[in-house]
């Protein structure tokens, strides 16, 4: 099993940035107003940030990593990784990391890369920046995640337009001797690869001018091109309803520690129906479970660290906490993580 | 597994806009619940937090009444 520490990692620093542009879902014309509210509540998305066309999800990165320098006073010259975790890059080719290098200054002795992944990608990508940290060689990293998903939802599908939301986050990482394990626990399922995917657009369904702009009704209320986002809501419920409270339950009886001893479980804001489930079956209580879904919607790989600093900048900047992240999705793919932060610098949500 | 009567009084309490004390166990499911994708949702998270059961779409479809849901979640649970 793909379950493991690495040690003498420390985080320095977490910021995310949205796009100004705020939508509501109360004025989703798709959904009468009674099934808006009873939506609202039970998926507990009320808005949700857009970008605009041409804003992509580097250029929210870009931002909160600008800031995160300042804040913690960090030179560029001084980072020697830059790995970019998103689903929405920029372009086909090249990878989006090295673009986010050059315009942040970072120098050539810098690794770039960009891995693709959505809903588990923050404590994925945690993983291989600590792996590639962890021996001392590269003293500092920025681990930049996020997704603008709204582009590839369909305003007539109604399972994934009043979902999703857009978010950028940056995360400072630096290598110091002793600082506390972070402890792993990733898994995968690709036999479910369909359950969240843009069918065209890459090499297997290449974009067609015949196929991939067609509308298509699928069902009642879904209404969707080729380049859409296409989610199969049940069974991504059930995918996490199955699998995420064992991973978290496995992880931390490796780690050796107790759900009583983590002061926040920092969840990917799937959809508050799901996140509460997983929370009741493991009995954790809700002062301990945060949430930004409400605010920014589903925000695929930016929604844990955005979640930190929407709902706990004041508290990780000034305190020692210990936290469990879990991300599970498009993949199928989850994992959890433990780890300790302490004076973590953290901004207020950046909007731009 | 609990009985049939606090299964039914559970399942109430889940669905806010019920009113309680309308279902038994011959109670044809179709005529008091919409399957539309979030009550089944609502249904299967219900299911799952409190017997450790994961059912699907198919099988809220496929029960006629809430005894054969019942039976369905049961077997599941003592399976488990």
């Amino acid at each position: 099993m793909a379950i493991f520490s690495i040690p003498d990692i420390r985080i320095a620093g977490i910021a995310a940035s949205v796009p100004k542009k705020e939508v509501s879902n109360r004025d989703y014309e798709l959904l009468s107003e009674k099934e808006q509210a009873t939506f609202i509540k039970t998926v507990g998305v009320e808005k949700r940030r857009v970008a605009d066309p041409g804003m992509a999800t580097s250029d929210l990165c870009f931002e909160a990593a600008e800031s995160l320098l300042a804040g913690l006073e960090w030179n560029a010259e001084d980072i020697e990784l830059l790995i970019f975790v998103s689903q929405s890059r920029d372009y086909l080719i090249p990878a989006t990391a090295g673009i986010l290098q050059d315009r942040l200054g970072l120098p050539k002795s810098c690794v770039a890369l960009d891995i693709s992944l959505g809903c588990s990608g923050y404590v994925y990508g945690l993983s291989v920046m600590g792996r590639m940290m962890t021996g001392g060689a590269i003293k500092k990293g920025l681990f930049l995640v996020g997704d603008v998903s709204t582009q590839n939802t369909s305003y007539k599908d109604k399972s994934t337009y009043p979902l999703f939301g857009d978010a950028g986050t940056a995360t400072a990482l630096e290598f110091k001797p002793g600082a506390p394990d972070m402890s792993f626990n990733l898994q995968t399922d690709g036999a479910g690869y369909e359950a969240i995917i843009i069918p065209d657009g890459g090499i297997r369904n290449f974009a067609s001018k015949e196929h991939s702009f067609e509308y298509k009704e699928i069902s009642e209320g879904i209404v969707r091109n080729s380049f859409h986002i296409a989610l199969d809501g049940m069974e991504v419920f059930n995918f996490s309803l199955r699998e995420v409270a064992p991973n978290i339950r496995a992880l931390l009886e490796y780690a050796g520690i107790s759900l009583d001893d983590i002061d926040y479980f920092v969840m990917h804001q799937a959809n508050k129906l799901m996140n509460e489930s997983i929370r009741k079956k493991l009995k954790i209580e809700a002062e301990k479970y945060p949430y930004s879904i409400g605010e920014y919607g589903n925000t695929s790989s930016a929604s844990i660290p955005l979640t930190i600093a929407h709902t706990l900048a004041g508290e990780i900047a000034g305190k020692k906490l210990q936290f469990l992240f879990s991300g599970f999705g498009v993949g199928l793919s989850w994992g959890s993580v433990v780890l300790k932060t302490d004076k973590v610098f953290c901004p207020e949500v950046i909007e731009i | 597994m609990i009985t049939i009567e606090e299964f039914i009084t559970r399942v109430e309490g889940e669905f806010e806009d019920m009113e309680t004390g309308n279902l038994n166990p011959e109670s044809v499911i179709r005529e008091h619940f919409t399957w539309d994708s979030i009550n089944a949702l609502i249904f299967i998270a219900h299911v799952n937090v409190e017997y450790d059961v994961v059912i699907s779409a198919d099988d809220l479809i496929n029960s006629e009444k809430l005894q054969d849901l019942y039976n369905l979640v049961s077997s599941k649970a003592n399976a488990a």
